[in-house]
């Protein structure tokens, strides 16, 4: 994880050898995307240059494309991002209280990420884990049956 | 590699053989189980195996079950008994399920599977080692391939399909075989078949299971098509955010290759076939054929008008046959059983079963597979258990968010393609959320539009202006500020959209909005007649207030964010009403029943 939230230039030769490894070009800009944000854990102007130089798609595009897809992101995340699962399944069994207590809890707001760079708080539409809902990530690692009253006690797992 | 039937039925017996005579526990360990802790369940038995180092115990970690209300899962087997089923599993439980298995006797299963499941699709799910090719086919695997290379001309695959009546469970219905013909019939020099793995719709992941449960089903359908339409390249379009299912696949496409039953000459045939994966990167509208076709090509996931449909000029201008994951996984079994056996199941103009979702306020949550033409009676009631905490069923929300609700007037109708429509929901991909008295359904309605306004792509202004005018006027009914015009407007905008959209997206997206005006009209006119919230969901709509009920354990004011409560101990407590956010915090925390909510 050496490269998250970090522009150095081994991320870039990272990135660089990727591309060079692929069969073809054409068509591969999500590919690349993907890769990138998985390197520099968001995708900040300097990297969406690189890619657009090295895939020869005007820079436009590659940020028309960025910005299309929820996946793809321009902020750094947190230390440990958290996702709240808004789908529907979560929704009803009551996800919104879970995403006001954690709001509350970090002080910050959607898509936000706290002053001390721990944490980051983004929604996310059904991790297909309905029956365990509400649901919410930290990191990797998915938290289920979820209740307002337990959000300050996992928060603490990661102080 | 692999070249013959009989290498198939080789590998398929040794691997039977090996296994019969053994001890064999199975914990499902996709997603929803190892959220529910599986993992540590895996883990114990691991240690213990390897701690008394018997080789006549296999552990096997398989998907889903479709369990979800009773994760984690495990399934037991003694030799020559059969398996029996044990849900909620925690590390006491596996301790003594461990003790059971060593003096070779387990107790009954304490979970009970409804009869009125029937399991084509979901066959192997959480019954076989994904990662496992060798158990694949001991569950007949690449049979239903050997088959039709060795056996049946392309028409004949194509006639097989069309005859056996599936209809593309991704949402439309669309006859299959047909959409296979079309690919057929349009000659080029390359064809692709695309399986779309995007599965966006909130509250649905049967896909998911399937392509963590059994990949190679999906696979070797893919093949199949592939043989059928004159292709030799598939790609799997997939959600980036189901790392577990990407893993699962590319450990079976790398399986396959390794056995010849993917790549060059397969079967010893002229028939060759690779297949790649393709990621998704969040955006709903990529469950469209054109939009998701786009995406795999790079570029924004935008819609394009059909004619052309992608039969004729798909993935790079290519003839492209695109089909979802569960119709992929219905076609092994329709080649080795035969179109007359899967027309035997479900209702005449929809042959087969559907895997549904089953979320929300119903007991047994869980993934379940029946006929078509099962009523929503026996899915909620019987195989669903009814309603959570035993409250009033309100309705079910069906087909995402091109869906609509249906109410308890609806539910001895016998589901179908065609039945949905007519009760103003539809099939979508199979999601069912059961929502009680205490779900509003103007908020349902409101949280949909939500959904729609963000994956809008943004294209044609009647989706994206529109969804958005609706959203807001929705708002204001929820805030308490709506008119009974705004109730009529609503309808007009909602057929507007509904007619001048380009796509399934923008054509669909006020159907929440119909279905919930039509069906709880009443619930509506509460809002803005009497600016109440009958379900008590819509914070501006609702008040806290103390009665006399109070005792002044102060257990409120400690829990009070914003210090709205005052009050002595001992004595009964008072709420500001100006001070209140309406977080419900003073509700959930009393326990005395003093906090009213109207």
């Amino acid at each position: 994880m050496k490269c998250t939230n970090q522009v150095k230039d081994s991320c870039f030769r990272e990135l660089k050898d990727f591309i060079d490894s692929l069969e073809t070009k054409k068509g591969e800009l999500i590919t690349v995307l993907h890769k990138a944000q998985e390197i520099f854990g968001y995708l900040p102007v300097e990297v969406q240059e690189f890619v657009s130089e090295e895939l020869n798609i005007p820079l436009s595009e590659v940020y028309g494309v960025i910005s299309f897809y929820s996946f793809f992101t321009t902020t750094p995340k947190g230390e440990h991002p958290i996702s709240v699962c808004m789908g529907t399944a979560c929704y009803v069994n009551g996800s919104e209280k879970i995403l006001d207590e954690l709001k509350r809890e970090l002080g910050i707001k959607v898509g936000e990420t706290t002053q001390d760079g721990k944490f980051s708080l983004d929604v996310l539409r059904c991790v297909g884990a309905c029956g365990m809902a509400p649901v919410m990530l930290i990191g990797k690692k998915t938290y289920g049956r979820v209740t307002a009253d337990e959000v300050k006690n996992i928060l603490k797992e990661y102080k | 590699m692999l070249k013959t039937i009989e290498d198939l039925k080789q590998i398929k017996n040794k691997f039977l053989e090996k296994n019969n005579e053994k001890i064999q526990i199975k914990v499902s360990m996709a997603t929803c189980g190892i959220t529910a802790g599986a993992d540590s369940i895996y883990e114990y038995f691991k240690d213990e195996i390897d701690r008394i180092n018997n080789n006549k115990i296999v552990l096997i970690s398989t998907g889903c079950m479709g369990l979800c209300h009773s994760e984690p899962t495990i399934e037991v087997t003694l030799p020559g008994q059969k398996p029996e089923i044990y849900g909620n599993v925690d590390v006491k439980k596996a301790e003594n399920i461990f003790k059971d298995i060593l003096y070779k006797k387990v107790k009954e299963s304490d979970i009970i599977i409804s009869s009125k499941q029937k399991k084509i699709v979901l066959r192997n799910c959480g019954f076989m080692d994904p990662e496992n090719i060798d158990d694949a086919i001991s569950k007949d695997a690449y049979f239903a391939l050997n088959k039709v290379l060795t056996n049946m001309s392309q028409e004949e695959v194509i006639n097989e399909i069309k005859k056996s009546g599936l209809r593309g469970r991704g949402g439309g219905g669309f006859p299959t075989g047909l959409k296979w013909e079309f690919a057929y019939k349009n000659k080029a020099n390359k064809k692709y078949v695309v399986c779309n793995a995007d599965e966006g719709d909130p509250g649905a992941f049967m896909d998911r299971s399937v392509l963590e449960g059994d990949p190679h089903s999906v696979l070797e359908a893919m093949a199949i098509c592939g043989y059928a339409i004159g292709s030799d390249e598939g790609i799997i379009y997939i959600r980036a955010e189901y790392p577990l299912a990407i893993e699962r696949l590319k450990i079976a496409i790398k399986q396959a290759e390794d056995y010849g039953l993917l790549g060059e000459n397969i079967f010893g045939t002229n028939f060759k076939f690779k297949i790649t994966l393709k990621y998704g990167a969040g955006a709903f509208v990529c469950g469209e054929e054109t939009a998701l076709i786009h995406s795999m090509e790079g570029k924004r996931g935008e819609p394009t008008l059909k004619p052309p449909f992608p039969a004729e000029a798909g993935y790079w201008e290519k003839p492209t046959n695109v089909n979802n994951v569960e119709t992929y996984a219905n076609i092994t079994a329709i080649i080795n059983k035969g179109s007359d056996w899967f027309r035997s199941i479900g209702t005449e103009k929809s042959p087969g079963t559907k895997v549904f979702a089953l979320a929300g306020k119903v007991k047994n949550v869980g993934l379940i597979e029946v006929p078509m033409g099962t009523t929503l009676r026996d899915v909620i009631f019987d195989i669903g258990g009814g309603i959570v905490g035993n409250k009033a069923f309100k309705a079910v929300q069906t087909g995402g968010p091109s869906g609509g609700c249906l109410t308890k007037n609806e539910l001895d109708t016998p589901i179908d393609f065609d039945t949905l429509k007519e009760q103003g929901s539809m099939m979508g991909s199979g999601g069912m959320i059961v929502m009680d008295e205490n779900d509003c359904m103007v908020a349902v309605a409101k949280f949909y539009l939500g959904f729609t306004v963000d994956e809008s792509c943004g294209k044609c202004t009647p989706c994206r202006i529109g969804n958005k005018r609706l959203y807001e006027i929705l708002e204001k009914i929820t805030d308490g500020k709506g008119t009974l015009n705004d109730l009529d407007l609503l309808k007009d905008l909602s057929n507007t959209i509904k007619r001048a959209s380009l796509c399934g997206l923008g054509k669909t997206a006020p159907n929440p909005v119909l279905s919930t005006l039509d069906k709880f009209y009443d619930e509506y006119e509460a809002h803005v007649k009497d600016k109440k919230c009958p379900a008590t969901v819509c914070t501006n709509l609702i008040k806290f207030t103390i009665t006399d009920k109070c005792i002044g354990c102060t257990m409120c004011a400690k829990v009070c964010p914003t210090d709205a409560i005052l009050g002595r101990v001992k004595e009964k407590h008072y709420i500001y009403q100006e001070r209140c956010i309406k977080c419900g915090s003073c509700y959930n925390a009393c326990r005395f029943n003093a906090i009213k909510k109207a």
